[in-house]
């Protein structure tokens, strides 16, 4: 099967100032991807070289078994959609305004929204649990309400593969695990599973949703795997300059990030000392097992 | 309708039918909007055939109805039909033009620049055209039609000086709108000091007819200017209007645009292209109408209860110089103002209160 995205030796960078190097990913349809790292470790740029808002430096990035820069920009948003760190609020929109405006690359500039649109809009609101709203003003809604019109509208969208960049930020913890829930078993009107590219920062969240971790550090990728493969002592202190133990949950089994400290400059990423919390005895972790509350997944 | 979430027990049913069908609620949602803003369009039409109308039959000169359309359909009556067709007449309609000129244009700025004070007369794009008319006369001895072309050289140079310190072609960002505001604000004050240094050299007389000019006024409307005006408008309205639309995604800002499939760079650009010759032909043609451009906007947002529709910002302009030159030329008893002091009268409270908004809902 064609990956969502298949990229060898890509340098992405502002200007002059080159921020990724050299990245070597595939990314496979059907799947929730989420990248973590420190902040400024190019896991927005990356994301933003996916979206083909940055045009690549070096290497090469294909979208579908395409190279990005073949596609139309109306085609590619119908495959690939985006949400930015900090959307802008447009001025005196209802929420169910806000939302068609994610409809942009399948409509025409002169004729009113045909009923596919509607029924997207709807199917979106209803997912992102808006539709009692959609008549407010977006203005009106709090920060979380606000947050999750956003992705309504990047649901509405109907790209097959959905970028998104922080998309719990703004979110209380019950509507982030929610939210995240909610993408990681989304599926398309047409019964595929959506492809989920994520930036993330609670890595315990991270470690909830994903099918594969993709950790970065200084512009590079570090460490790719399920989260257990992912998530040990020695890459969050590499990574993230962090003394942490990996516990397993008991239910479910995903790996769980007990953060102690800053790990100190020059000091062993092993950790000898610390006292080891990880494996219950009586609960063997089931690698990336899928979570008991979830339903069965393909 | 398949929805792949996780069967979720305590999620609210709303209780209404419409709930029946997700989809026919959102039709439903979009059509109320899309009525109210029919509604308030016809609201602003009968206003503006109203505001028409007084101007033409009403004031200081009285003409009936039958009379009116008497004149209109070529017959001759001494004395009413030359103040009819030579004067009240032209005025109204450059006004409306001028209107409607300044209304798509501060609609087309504010959308790009996503500012409340971003119009073409903060910009520096209309004390430019004031600016050109003033050196038109001053420096070569210009009179009547011939200076509105030096303030349409006027207007266009302030634009480019405006797109030359704000654009930023490398990196792909186009237009910045923060670098446009202030060479904006910047072009204006240098603008209105060039068009003082070269008031001071006219003569007494020319000097009145500058000030007149660069006041903004509808003294000198001319069935000659309203073709050129009108044929200007007929091309670039329609555009406007399109321009308008397109830039929709742009207003979620540029990263979330480009996700969209749009080309925001272009469409901005050209957005702002466009609202520089709508407001430097409309300044051309009866000099800097200050702050209708700016209060358009807000007044016709306020009238369609939020969404931003062009053609109601157009039609809010129209209204707003046809009444402003009304109540300046007729409603003041002896006191005759230009219509441009009237506007620029009521524009500062206006441009305040935007002010005191803006700050509110960057605190908020």
């Amino acid at each position: 099967m064609t990956p969502a995205f298949r990229i060898r030796g890509l340098d992405l960078g502002y200007g002059d100032r080159p921020v990724v190097h050299e990245v070597d990913l595939d990314v496979a349809h059907g799947c929730t991807t989420v990248l973590i790292g420190a902040n400024g470790c190019g896991k927005s740029t990356l994301l933003k070289g996916l979206s083909r808002q940055l045009r690549p430096a070096g290497g090469t990035l294909e979208a579908d078994g395409r190279d990005v820069r073949s596609w139309s920009s109306r085609e590619y948003a119908r495959s690939v959609s985006l949400l930015p760190q900090s959307p802008v609020v447009p001025e005196g929109l209802t929420v169910a305004e806000l939302v068609e405006r994610g409809r942009h690359p399948h409509r025409r500039w002169w004729g009113a929204p045909s009923p596919d649109d509607d029924a997207a809009v709807a199917r979106a609101l209803e997912l992102t649990e808006l539709t009692a709203l959609a008549a407010r003003p977006v203005e009106e809604l709090s920060g979380g309400q606000r947050q999750r019109a956003w992705i309504a509208l990047t649901l509405a969208q109907g790209a097959r593969t959905m970028l998104l960049d922080e998309p719990t930020s703004f979110l209380d913890l019950a509507h982030q695990v929610d939210l995240l829930d909610m993408l990681h078993g989304l599926e398309h009107p047409d019964g595929t599973r959506a492809t989920v590219v994520a930036v993330l920062h609670e890595l315990n969240l991270a470690a909830r949703v994903a099918d594969r971790l993709v950790a970065m550090a200084d512009g590079r990728i570090v460490a790719t795997g399920t989260p257990h493969e992912v998530l040990t002592p020695a890459l969050l202190a590499e990574v993230f300059g962090l003394r942490a133990d990996v516990a397993h949950d008991p239910v479910g089994g995903h790996p769980v990030v007990l953060p102690r400290g800053r790990a100190r400059e020059g000091s062993s990423p092993d950790l000898p000392d610390l006292p080891v919390l990880s494996d219950l005895p009586d609960l063997p972790a089931v690698p990336a097992a899928p979570s008991a509350a979830e339903p069965a997944r393909r | 309708m398949s929805t792949a979430l996780a069967p979720d027990p305590v999620r609210p049913a709303p209780a209404s039918a419409s709930a029946q069908d997700p989809a026919a609620a959102v039709r439903a949602v979009r059509r109320a909007r899309a009525r109210r803003t029919r509604r308030a369009l016809a609201l602003l039409v009968l206003a503006l055939l109203a505001a028409l109308a007084v101007r033409v039959l009403l004031g200081r000169y009285t003409v009936t109805v039958p009379d009116f359309f008497a004149i209109l359909t070529g017959e001759r009556i001494p004395g009413a039909s030359f103040i009819v067709l030579q004067e009240k007449l032209p005025r109204a309609v450059l006004g409306a033009l001028a209107g409607i000129a300044f209304g798509c244009s501060g609609a087309l700025f504010r959308r790009v620049l996503r500012n409340p004070l971003a119009s073409p007369d903060i910009l520096g794009i209309t004390y430019g055209a004031a600016a050109g008319a003033v050196a038109g006369m001053a420096v070569w001895g210009l009179r009547g039609t011939a200076v509105s072309w030096t303030a349409l050289a006027g207007a266009l140079l302030a634009a480019v000086l405006i797109a030359a310190a704000s654009v930023r072609l490398r990196g792909g960002a186009g237009i910045v709108g923060e670098r446009f505001l202030l060479a904006g604000i910047g072009t204006a004050s240098l603008a209105q000091a060039l068009t003082a240094a070269m008031l001071v050299r006219l003569s007494l007389n020319s000097a009145q007819d500058a000030a007149l000019w660069t006041a903004g006024s509808l003294s000198a409307a001319t069935w000659e200017r309203i073709t050129v005006l009108g044929a200007c408008l007929a091309v670039a309205v329609p555009v406007a209007v399109v321009v308008h639309r397109s830039l929709e995604p742009a207003e979620l800002g540029p990263e979330l645009a480009a996700g969209l499939g749009a080309h925001p760079a272009r469409s901005r650009a050209l957005a702002l292209g466009l609202g520089v010759v709508l407001a430097a032909a409309a300044t051309a043609a009866t000099g800097p109408l200050a702050f209708v451009a700016l209060m358009s906007t807000p007044v016709a947002t306020a009238l369609t209860r939020g969404r931003t529709s062009i053609v109601a910002c157009a039609l809010v302009g129209a209204v707003l110089v046809v009444v402003a030159d009304a109540v300046g030329s007729e409603l003041l008893g002896d006191v005759r103002l230009p219509a441009g002091v009237v506007t620029g009268a009521v524009g500062a409270p206006v441009m305040l209160w935007l002010l005191v908004r803006q700050r509110r809902g960057a605190s908020a």
